[in-house]
């Protein structure tokens, strides 16, 4: 494993925006958080297209929102807590109402932004905004398909919100690698069951699928990139093909990928759904990877709630 | 300002206000105080003032306005078909399904609506960005933005009013509508933001104090805010809610209530008659 790249996704965010820049219709803006969010990467390129808001969220989306407005494509960027959580409602009601080109990069997100604890730990973001009509959801894997994200949300026409994580992850695909909006991957095959994977969830259901193998049990893989809108064909076509399904996300039980799956399978191939996820609680300090483990979101887990659904399809 | 000019102004706010009466009646609900406070000082940015064409809603040159105070779109709405962008007769239709015209401005659904606001405080902001992208392309155009004297306890108000102040947008007006009512009082019972003219001159506006409901103040107003340079404008527009229906004036209750059968024909009545007076 030790010639393994890792990169955190907030960084493919500042990489991805710097290509960007020469666009003429591309502003990025920020709430003083640009060398965390990695936006100062396009500052130090862009000086006159980067816009520093303050400490002020809720402004700064309705910022975005104006200058949406005369044609701007514009990078709103703060950590998930204040942008899903603080400006909930001027995403809601100043960018996603009026269908505005502003694609909302959230880093910072999860149980994996480690020693600030629970009040920048954000896990109810992708359940926020995926109530929210006109929204799109992308949580990437890794650093490759973070950037091809960028890409794609600034081709898109509506609002986007991008989730990126501040910690280092495997990348776990080709640099190659084409992102396709909205089309769920299937990483491997399998005919037991379906572990469905979201954002740095994805490398450890690649890790649980090998350890379920030795256990006799053929696991699928699919990574779900796009929450919204979901691929709902490639996850339906799974249950009726490997019977059980479990999720995998960092973010709360309630609402994300795994209420997102639940919701569907249950109206259109029920079977059995085993959800993992952070558990309806706050978070605590830490260093990351300790509360990754903590928290159960790794391979081992994914491996025991695995056994679990093909337990229950029998 | 020509007596001519005043006049036809004078005229159009009547049928603006008719408008309001029109359209909460018809639709039941709706909020008409705040939409007669501010129906002179609209009357004036869209028939007097703002470069805005309604064969032509979307032109990028265009002077925008944000309602920030969004639930007094039945004035927006009275003053946009006047103007022409869609019939007078869709005033009926206000707030009833398949309308053009939601309970609060929406620009995806009505012709020169150019942001969708409701949520107060959110619509200076909007403004701001406007303004911001006016500098940034180089554009002579300006933004106006209307927000109730009530919705400034918003927090986000005095973020956006930084935001302008640091930022020196002189081309964005912001006004005040000061009836000094909202839902649950007056604004010192509630929660004083007062005081509203040293608040904004702390964030680095030019403020300009006027009497929302005469012409020349108004005109002189927006006159004043063409000429400042450096800073964003606020104008304090001091107004009667309810203004121009005698039993609606100074009333909170009438801040989201429609009038009743009696009621509308009362307060089409006294507009009539103050639309025969100007004629005389």
């Amino acid at each position: 494993m030790a010639d393994v790249i890792k990169c955190a996704t907030r960084d493919a965010y500042g990489a991805a925006l710097k290509e960007l820049g020469s666009r003429d219709d591309i502003l990025v803006l920020d709430a003083d958080l640009a060398k965390a969010t990695k936006t100062i990467t396009f500052k130090k390129e862009f000086p006159d297209k980067f816009i520093d808001c303050g400490i002020a969220e809720s402004n700064m989306m309705g910022i975005a929102a104006g200058l949406a407005t005369t044609g701007y494509t514009v990078f709103a960027s703060s950590f998930a807590m204040f942008a899903a959580g603080r400006a909930f409602e001027q995403v809601r009601n100043s960018i996603a109402y009026p269908k505005l080109n502003v694609k909302i990069g959230a880093t910072h997100a999860g149980i994996s932004v480690g020693e600030d604890g629970a009040s920048h730990q954000c896990c109810e973001d992708i359940a926020l905004m995926r109530s929210i009509p006109n929204m799109v959801i992308i949580n990437p894997a890794d650093d490759v398909e973070a950037k091809q994200a960028v890409f794609a949300a600034a081709e898109h026409d509506g609002p986007v919100y991008m989730r990126f994580g501040r910690l280092a992850v495997p990348r776990v695909n080709a640099e190659d690698y084409k992102f396709e909006l909205g089309k769920g991957v299937m990483l491997k095959d399998g005919k037991d069951v379906t572990i469905v994977a979201t954002g740095l969830m994805v490398n450890e259901a690649l890790i649980a699928a090998e350890s379920l193998k030795a256990e006799g049990i053929d696991a699928r893989v699919i990574n779900i990139h796009t929450i919204k809108p979901l691929d709902r064909d490639i996850i339906i076509k799974a249950a009726k093909e490997t019977g059980a399904i479990v999720t995998a996300e960092e973010h709360s039980v309630i609402g994300g990928l795994g209420g997102a799956v639940a919701e569907v399978l249950c109206e259109e191939c029920p079977v059995p759904v085993v959800r993992l996820g952070v558990e309806d609680t706050f978070g605590k300090s830490g260093p990351a990877l300790e509360l990754l483990k903590i928290y159960g979101l790794d391979a081992e887990n994914i491996a025991i709630k695995a056994k679990k659904a093909y337990e229950l399809k029998k | 300002m020509e007596e001519n000019k005043k006049l036809e102004l004078k005229k159009i706010a009547v049928n603006v206000r008719k408008g309001v009466i029109e359209g909460t009646f018809n639709a039941k609900s709706g909020h008409p105080g705040g939409s007669l406070s501010i129906a002179d000082v609209i009357t004036y940015l869209y028939f007097a003032k703002m470069n805005v064409d309604p064969a032509n809603p979307d032109d990028e040159n265009r002077d925008r306005f944000v309602l920030s105070k969004g639930h007094t779109a039945p004035a927006l709405y009275a003053a946009l078909a006047h103007k022409g962008f869609f019939p007078v007769e869709l005033i009926k239709t206000l707030r009833k399904p398949d309308s053009i015209l939601q309970g609060h401005p929406s620009m995806r659904y009505t012709p020169g609506v150019d942001m969708s606001t409701g949520s107060l405080g959110q619509g200076i902001s909007v403004a701001c960005g406007m303004a911001l992208a006016g500098k940034l392309k180089g554009k002579d155009y300006k933004v106006y933005t209307i927000l109730g004297d009530g919705e400034i306890e918003e927090g986000q108000v005095w973020e956006a009013a930084m935001f302008a102040g640091n930022r020196q947008l002189d081309n964005l007006v912001a006004v005040v509508d000061y009836n000094n009512l909202q839902i649950d009082g007056s604004l010192d019972e509630v929660n004083s933001p007062y005081p509203i003219k040293e608040k904004f001159e702390a964030f680095n506006w030019n403020v300009i104090e006027i009497n929302g409901h005469c012409f020349c103040e108004i005109e002189d107003a927006f006159t004043k805010a063409d000429e400042c340079k450096g800073k964003p404008i606020c104008i304090i527009s001091k107004s009667v809610k309810g203004k121009g229906v005698s039993f609606m004036e100074n009333k909170c209750d009438w801040h989201g209530s429609a009038p009743n059968a009696e009621q509308y024909e009362i307060a089409m009545a006294e507009l009539d008659k103050a639309m025969a007076d100007l004629e005389v």
